[in-house]
């Protein structure tokens, strides 16, 4: 069976969830070959989640040289991967850099690459990829024709699998050129953690948009009450109310929960772009006439500052 | 500084969006416009210039079907020196890849005439909004990419910027020739005064065979594209569910009555 490389992502060797969704992906379209580029601490730490989802071998690569750059390492690396063991794909998460790594890739093997898929699946040939476009107005199916299918995935489009995998860990030493080592990272802020769940892997996200009148109090509290990420619509962003890493739509995370709480946001196309997929929509806002109502599920007109206190209170209640 | 902006000619998303029989998204039948993203790659190239306030020069550079001259126009109107339009018929249908060899044979071409330092481009287009092609352009041209820039400053042949990137915001630089993506964070775009509409009319304006830039019609295009669309579906529109209307706490009631028959609690 061929192996399926898949780029981990993770913070100090802390796998990220959409890693390990990889891996059961993988795991449907040959064996699952982790690539780990980190320290070797943090190596150790990824090794155990990577075997315990699936990963038969884990290829380490040290990163002391080149975690100062930018993309470009990580992809000149993938390329010499692909180039030894011939995959039946690369699998990596979509985000900014998982696209650009992915992009510079399939230049650098002349592969064809399908980027943002919300489902991967094994079909003769090469794997078939399913994905969300026009702002979710049209699914695609696709598969990759030229070279080595090179697939970026969506965060939650599969339910990770635990299933021990063999992981046997390999040190892979690359030879990165200097002309990969062009882009330099000079400073680097991580980013402070909320408390909450990640935005695109959350199960529910609650957000709120220009009639929040930027106090975000009421859709954080009613967040905290269901567990849920907190994301913000382009106005509030754009207001300076929340921070645009929790921008929902076209510019800013696709998110497709199982719950999407939409409080003070009319439901402009490129919102909906970000939120269209999810499984249940619920809007609060004051204007009957706003087009969110036309995609809810359940709506309520009124004032987001009285009704989500409101609700939260209640929610806690039950919650007892 | 010698800056080429490359910039997308796309349907409007609040149009008919929607594709061909062949898969291909339709571009001529839907009213199409300058990608908005682009925009703010034409914005802060004019900044840079202006900034600079020397011989810099900004030329923008569009690939796509006839009316994609319109999103070269607009480029100038804002402010932009010159355009070029690579038109052909044979790049119809191209991915990614094919997309930017093309853009990357055109910058060799333009830098073969006037020489080019830097190159913009937005951070998606707002269609088929992949968000790859300018890595891949930076990777085709051998240069550094300095992609997703939120903040951009130029400071002799160092161009640096802020990155705001998934668990870490970073500051990044590359040296000169480079390539440089913007976000939609980074400052927003002008409108084309109606001096600069008059202007547009004036600036030099070439359009580009496939031949002039040395590229072969059987190298792009959808037959030789590395990837192929199967099938595409409309979503079954969402039908809008029960909609109440507050009145003294019902509508909190209401709302965890129905997240709680959806076992959300």
């Amino acid at each position: 069976m061929s192996e399926v490389l898949v780029l981990v992502d993770h913070v100090d060797g802390a796998v990220t969830k959409p890693t390990t969704e990889l891996l059961t992906i993988a795991a449907r379209l040959g064996e699952p070959s982790a690539v780990l580029i980190g320290s070797t601490d943090a190596v150790e730490v990824a090794t155990q989640t990577l075997t315990k989802f699936g990963a038969a071998k884990i290829y380490t690569v040290d990163d002391a040289e080149t975690k100062d750059f930018l993309v470009s390492p990580k992809a000149e690396i993938l390329a010499q991967l692909v180039a030894r063991t011939s995959p039946a794909a690369v699998l990596i998460v979509s985000g900014g850099e998982g696209k650009e790594v992915a992009g510079r890739l399939a230049v650098k093997t002349d592969s064809g690459l399908i980027t943002d898929a919300v489902d991967v699946q094994a079909e003769e040939g090469a794997p078939v990829t399913t994905q969300s476009v026009f702002a979710g107005n049209y699914t695609v199916q696709a598969r990759v024709t030229t070279g080595t299918p090179i697939i970026t995935v969506k965060p939650n489009s599969a339910t990770p699998e635990a299933s021990e995998g063999a992981g046997v860990t390999e040190a892979f030493t690359p030879t990165v050129s200097d002309q990969a080592k062009t882009a330099r990272v000079t400073a680097s802020e991580p980013r402070k953690a909320s408390g909450r769940p990640d935005l695109t892997e959350a199960a529910i996200v609650v957000s709120g948009g220009r009639g929040t009148g930027g106090d975000f109090a009421p859709v954080e509290g009613f967040a905290d009450s269901l567990g849920a990420a907190v994301g913000a619509s382009r106005a509030a962003v754009d207001s300076g109310w929340y921070p645009h890493s929790f921008q929902v739509g076209q510019t800013g995370k696709t998110v497709s929960p199982q719950l999407y709480v939409a409080n003070g946001i009319s439901g402009a196309i490129q919102h909906r772009a970000g939120m269209q997929t999810s499984k249940t929509i619920v809007a609060v806002n004051k204007d009957e006439e706003a087009p969110i109502f036309e995609l809810v599920d359940f709506g309520v007109v009124g004032d987001l500052h009285a009704v989500l206190p409101a609700a939260t209170e209640k929610v806690t209640e039950r919650k007892g | 500084m010698n800056i080429v902006v490359c910039v997308k000619y796309v349907p409007d998303a609040t149009g008919d969006r929607h594709f061909e029989s062949d898969y291909t998204v339709d571009r001529v039948g839907v009213d199409g416009l300058l990608s908005e993203l682009d925009e703010y790659a034409v914005e802060q190239a004019l900044r840079i210039k202006e900034k600079l306030d020397d011989e810099s020069t900004v030329t923008v550079l569009s690939v796509g079907p006839e009316q994609a001259t319109d999103a070269v126009r607009k480029s100038l109107q804002m402010g932009a020196d010159a355009g070029v339009h690579v038109c052909d018929d044979a790049i119809a249908g191209s991915d990614a890849l094919g997309t930017s060899f093309v853009l990357a044979k055109a910058i060799e071409k333009i830098g073969a005439e006037s020489g080019w330092d830097l190159v913009v481009c937005g951070m998606a287009s707002t269609d088929g909004s992949m968000g790859v092609v300018p890595a891949m352009v930076s990777e085709r041209l051998g240069v550094p990419g300095v992609t997703l820039g939120s903040e951009i400053t130029v400071e002799n042949d160092t161009v640096r910027i802020r990155r705001d990137g998934d668990t870490a915001t970073e500051t990044v630089e590359g040296t000169v020739p480079l390539v440089l993506s913007v976000t939609d964070q980074s400052g927003e775009a002008r409108y084309p005064s109606f001096k600069g509409i008059m202007a547009a009319k004036k600036k030099p304006m070439q359009t580009w065979s496939l031949s002039d830039i040395g590229v072969e019609t059987n190298q792009v295009g959808l037959s030789a594209a590395w990837t192929s669309v199967q099938d595409t579906a409309a979503r079954p529109p969402r039908t809008a569910g029960e909609i109440v209307t507050d009145e003294e706490g019902s509508g909190a009631r209401a709302l965890v009555d129905f997240l709680a028959s959806k076992k959300f609690i």
